[in-house]
């Protein structure tokens, strides 16, 4: 354990720490992983943190959330709290095989690796890098550019541990599988995950990844994921961030797509103190679609950037980004969605949309939309908006004895429905709606969403009411 | 008296629309205002319903013995005045049933009645939609969202009907109505008379009130009411025209 404290020294602290601990960083490492390591540390000592200069990182101010005092832990760590007091429930009549990690580490409840019957194996990254080290060879570090900025470099040096599954050829995985991170320190955490998931030709799964805080302790995670979707499989992919406000959460998602495969991802943050989402996905075969969705609410100083790169390697493929906001008190949002087409990619279908309500004048909403086209046969499109709610919409409520709260609240949650209506897991779907009515009515608190706590719709909510339920 | 309107004045943006207008309204009656366009008739609407930027210069507007100027749209709409919008919003994601419910939850609050189980509310949707001969689907879609223009009015005297309000001013509910839709629209405001509450028709032609048969018929032109009669009135402006008004005016 070593201590970071000050934010101009963190770069050089981290570069000694990771040689002071280097027996135990490389302690399950294969040769190849402990090579890449080596390299990744080097690419950070010359890239560095990112800084306001790099055009992805113009809006978004590290400076304070890089200022606390942060511990790493290089083995697993439980605290003070018994694993069965953290996780006491899951989402509620949603049926999920749930894994989870903790401060950075499975959790290992009965194994750190499960091979199921169907040939699935779900678990700890840490051990199936020993298990499996054919899997890591061909796919670990492959799709995740470690030189894009120096978290990336410094999670391929530093991780440890993370979440692993594979899903073999011709499995169709049909409970979703639900991914908890929980951070549970009684100081300032700087934690490195790195999960690798494979999906084989015509498999399917769905993964709901829930990233939760448990106390208000400052902390810092910087997550990659690296997901390979091979031919005809299907992924979808649902993160649910409710972070404390002084969490800084750095979620890089780095897919590779096959010839006819799906991706369908949907980001709902419901709070944190600054969230950066990057999502890079990569249509390597022709009929490969990505749908890239994402939802935010944030007030106070919170801090939301989500990034996302499509890239149109091949011809005859479709994406879809949606991305809605809504920013109240000084609470600001970056939106940048880059879709390459590139010189071969005929055919492309790729479409773009931002949309962000600002609550006060001093919420901000910075939104670049860009479209590099190479191709010459393709239908593209992009648009942003970024205003208040309408108020001949307001006036039109109010006029039907709606208070000014109320009304606001069915505009917003009739607003941001448009992404969660997109999440095809019904239950999930109906909890995520939950979750937003209790964040808009300032009703959510960092112990509401899917691990800890669950305290089940307990309040009546008098403006909903489920047509399907009666 | 359930209204009672003295010498009113709005201005929009600082330019006076409404110029000393008078009017009376008492319960279990049906007024007609017609008149040109850009006299003034939607701003007098608006000004009764509350509407953010018409500013009230100076007069009254006396709803129930109270003057309301100053007054929420919400508190109006509590205190039992509705508005039948001209061009009613579209509002997407917002459900009809959802949006109903919440306004039918605050206004019972405000009146101190029980709030209404969800049966019991959906039962008065049922009752009301077939006062209107709304299809059920239009319900379960957002409100107002890609309905026709029949179907955006009709939606307007479906959530009067819920509502039960005491004073309803309808601003040109008639207009883009084909005679089967005006015939339900008509139908709809005639079973919801009462002794107890009154309406306000604005429209523009006499059509409508062949078939809502107002009490007195007044004629709005710039800002003022220039003329009140019966509902032979409305035949005399369809038959002479506006111009014939003007005419009068400009002699006087």
């Amino acid at each position: 354990m070593s201590k970071i404290q000050d934010s101009t020294a963190l770069k050089e602290q981290l570069e000694q720490m990771f040689r002071e601990n280097w027996e135990l960083i490389s302690s399950h490492d294969q040769p190849f992983i402990s090579k890449a390591r080596e390299e990744a540390i080097q690419s950070f000592s010359n890239i560095g943190f990112p800084h306001r200069k790099m055009e992805d990182w113009r809006n978004t101010d590290l400076n304070k959330a890089m200022s606390g005092k942060f511990t790493s832990l290089f083995k697993p760590g439980h605290g003070d709290q018994t694993i069965d007091q953290i996780f006491k429930c899951n989402i509620h009549e949603l049926e999920t095989d749930q894994i989870s990690l903790l401060n950075g580490w499975y959790i290992d409840t009965k194994k750190p690796l499960v091979k199921h019957d169907n040939g699935v194996i779900s678990g700890s990254m840490a051990r199936a890098m020993e298990e499996y080290p054919e899997i890591f060879e061909k796919h670990y570090g492959k799709y995740a550019d470690k030189d894009k900025d120096g978290f990336q470099a410094l999670n391929l040096a530093f991780a440890q541990d993370g979440f692993f599954i594979y899903v073999p050829d011709n499995v169709v995985v049909e409970k979703p599988l639900q991914m908890i991170s929980i951070i549970n320190w009684n100081e300032g955490l700087f934690i490195q995950t790195r999960n690798l998931v494979i999906l084989g030709k015509n498999s399917k799964i769905t993964m709901v990844h829930c990233d939760d805080s448990t106390n208000e302790e400052a902390m810092i995670k910087n997550s990659v994921t690296e997901v390979f979707i091979d031919e005809s499989a299907h992924l979808e992919h649902y993160k649910l961030q409710n972070l404390n406000n002084q969490s800084t959460l750095m979620n890089a998602t780095w897919f590779r797509q096959m010839k006819n495969s799906s991706l369908k991802s949907n980001a709902i943050t419901l709070n944190g103190g600054l969230i950066r989402n990057y999502t890079h996905t990569v249509l390597d075969g022709e009929g490969a679609s990505a749908e890239v969705y994402g939802v935010y609410l944030m007030d106070k100083s919170q801090h939301i950037n989500n990034q996302v790169f499509i890239d149109h390697a091949k011809p005859n493929c479709y994406s879809n980004e949606l991305f809605k906001g809504i920013l109240d008190e000084e609470a600001s949002a970056v939106f940048n969605g880059h879709i390459l087409v590139r010189k071969d990619a005929q055919q492309t279908n790729a479409f773009q949309h931002n949309k962000n309500i600002l609550m006060t004048d001093t919420a901000k909403a910075n939104t670049k939309p860009f479209l590099e086209i190479y191709a010459d046969d393709v239908k593209c499109s992009h648009g942003a908006t970024i205003g208040q709610l309408d108020p001949e919409a307001m006036f039109y409520l109010r006029s039907r004895g709606i208070c000014v709260a109320n009304a606001r609240l069915l505009l917003l949650y009739a607003f941001a429905r448009e992404v969660v209506d997109k999440i095809s897991i019904e239950a999930l779907k109906m909890r995520v709606y939950d979750m937003i009515r209790k964040r808009l009515k300032g009703e959510l608190n960092i112990c509401d969403t899917c691990a800890l706590h669950c305290d089940g719709p307990n309040k009546e909510i008098l403006f909903e009411i489920d047509m399907s339920k009666i | 008296m359930l209204l009672k309107i003295e010498d009113l004045h709005v201005s929009i943006g600082g330019k006076e629309i409404v110029k000393g207008l008078n009017l009376q309204v008492n319960a279990g009656e049906t007024h007609a205002i017609m008149g040109p366009n850009g006299t003034g008739k939607s701003t007098l609407a608006l000004a009764i319903a509350g509407r953010e930027g018409y500013e009230v210069t100076s007069g009254k507007i006396i709803y129930q013995g109270k003057d309301i100027i100053g007054m929420a749209p919400e508190e109006r709409a509590r205190a039992g005045i509705f508005l039948g919008f001209q061009y009613p919003v579209e509002i997407p994601g917002v459900s009809i049933t959802n949006f109903m419910r919440t306004a039918l939850n605050e206004i019972r609050e405000y009146r101190k009645l029980p709030i209404l189980s969800a049966s019991e509310f959906l039962g008065r949707m049922e009752e009301k939609k077939k006062l209107v001969e709304i299809q059920n689907k239009l319900t379960n879609r957002s409100v107002n969202e890609g309905f026709s223009g029949g179907e955006k009015k009709r939606n307007e005297i479906f959530q009067m009907a819920m509502l039960e309000p005491t004073l309803s001013v309808l601003d040109e509910t008639d207009s883009g109505l084909d005679i089967d839709a005006l015939k339900v629209v008509a139908n709809g405001v005639n079973t919801l008379k009462t002794k107890e509450n009154a309406f306000v028709v604005i429209t523009h032609y006499q059509r409508l009130l062949e078939y809502i048969v107002p009490d007195i018929v007044h004629v709005l032109y710039d800002g003022r009411i220039v003329r009140s009669g019966g509902k032979e009135l409305a035949i005399e402006l369809e038959n002479k025209g506006y111009d014939w008004i003007k005419k009068e005016l400009s002699l006087a």
